[in-house]
């Protein structure tokens, strides 16, 4: 049993820095020597490195704004399931945990999905690491989120 | 009387260095307009003197891209003169106060060419050290959505109603289990209680908490009760 919980901990925790990497690395679309998004568009030329702020569409700042949001919620649930060990009742359910799993897995996934729409079509440009870590921690973190709901604490 | 003394001097030093500080003039940074709108553009200034009688105002505009500066407006002597030759004739309004320190602007119907930087220039007599201050002045066909302004928004309305939802969660409990709401759910969840002690927890957040208030609910009622 306790082989299962620290796994479960781990998984948890993995998701948790997949997010943390997606949401603060700003490599959504790299292209040459260009990487943008999603909080900087940043250039190599010239033996320089040239940062400016990421453009302000809309649909950007959505993107922003579901990730932030997933990232706390992650992090919420983590804090959930750590209290919800110790004051559970034997034999109950991490529903609350499996709650903000699951709804941070639905932010990612409308992260993800916005980016992937509304991203400029460019020949030379294509998708970074953080997008890919972003559609990563969507499954990973659904399936966490349904663990959770089957788990029960042991009497 | 040393202690008086000493803090006298200091005063007086503190003071009398500040007199030769020198005006401070405040404009914005950067100005956003839509094409064929007006804008105010606001100069300030910060001066240790009284606001004088000849207090002047001075704006000049550079446009982007060019080196030379046209001076557009001047306030002195009372009097405002606006300008009548330049790109911005018939064009310009003072709006300003300048018993106020308030020497702003009015730049009416505004086109892509006015497009650039726009100096201020205020001196108070016998304040006149002064650096001026410029804002730059970009016209838009459609204003842009300042960076952070959705992402707050979608950010703030979703935790808004997180702390909305278990707030009224836990509303709910407290006044169900205080007995006044009298739902006809509360029959429901008397069966589903003693259903339930023959399993074991179905609800399990709910359980201990809701001892919890059962507890604290009789601790109340026999503290009323030693106070009557």
């Amino acid at each position: 049993m306790l082989l299962i919980l620290l796994g479960v901990l781990i998984m948890h925790l993995v998701i948790l820095i997949l997010l943390i990497v997606s949401t603060a690395a700003s490599a959504w679309s790299v292209g040459g020597d260009m990487s943008t998004d999603l909080w900087y568009n940043c250039m190599t030329s010239n033996g320089g490195y040239h940062c400016k702020p990421a453009s302000s569409e809309d649909w950007i700042q959505a993107v922003q704004a579901l990730m932030i949001l997933s990232l706390l919620f992650c992090f919420f649930s983590l804090i959930v399931f750590v209290f919800q060990l110790f004051k559970l009742v034997k034999g109950g359910r991490f529903f609350f945990t499996a709650i903000f799993q699951i709804l941070a897995s639905v932010f990612v996934m409308c992260a993800a999905i916005i980016y992937t729409v509304m991203s400029p079509d460019d020949g030379s440009v294509k998708f970074g690491y953080a997008y890919v870590l972003a559609w990563v921690a969507f499954p990973l973190s659904l399936i966490s989120g349904f663990i959770y709901i089957v788990l029960r604490k042991k009497e | 009387m040393l202690t008086f003394v000493a803090l006298a001097s200091v005063l007086l030093l503190g003071i009398v260095p500040e007199q030769t500080e020198g005006i401070a003039i405040y404009t914005g940074w950067e100005r956003h307009a839509l094409l064929g709108s007006d804008i105010r553009l606001s100069c300030s200034f910060f001066s240790w003197r009284m606001t004088s009688e000849d207090v002047t105002f001075s704006w000049t505009y550079r446009p982007d891209g060019s080196r030379d500066s046209i001076s557009i407006f001047h306030y002195g002597g009372g009097v405002a003169y606006v300008d009548n030759k330049g790109p911005f004739r018939d064009r310009v309004e003072f709006v300003g106060n300048p018993s106020r320190r308030d020497g702003s602007i009015l730049i009416k119907n505004l086109d892509y060419n006015d497009n650039g930087t726009f100096t201020c220039d205020a001196k108070n007599p016998p304040d006149i050290v002064g650096r001026p201050s410029s804002v730059r002045l970009l016209v838009f066909e459609k204003v842009p959505i300042q960076a952070g302004v959705i992402t707050g928004a979608i950010i703030g309305v979703v935790l808004g109603l997180l702390v909305l939802i278990v707030v009224i969660y836990y509303l709910m409990r407290f006044l169900v289990a205080r007995r006044v709401f009298s739902l006809s759910v509360s029959k429901h969840g008397k069966k589903k209680k003693e259903g339930s002690q023959a399993r074991q927890g179905p609800v399990p957040p709910a359980d201990p908490t809701k001892v919890k208030a059962a507890a604290s609910e009789k601790k109340k009622q026999e503290s009323r009760k030693d106070k009557k």
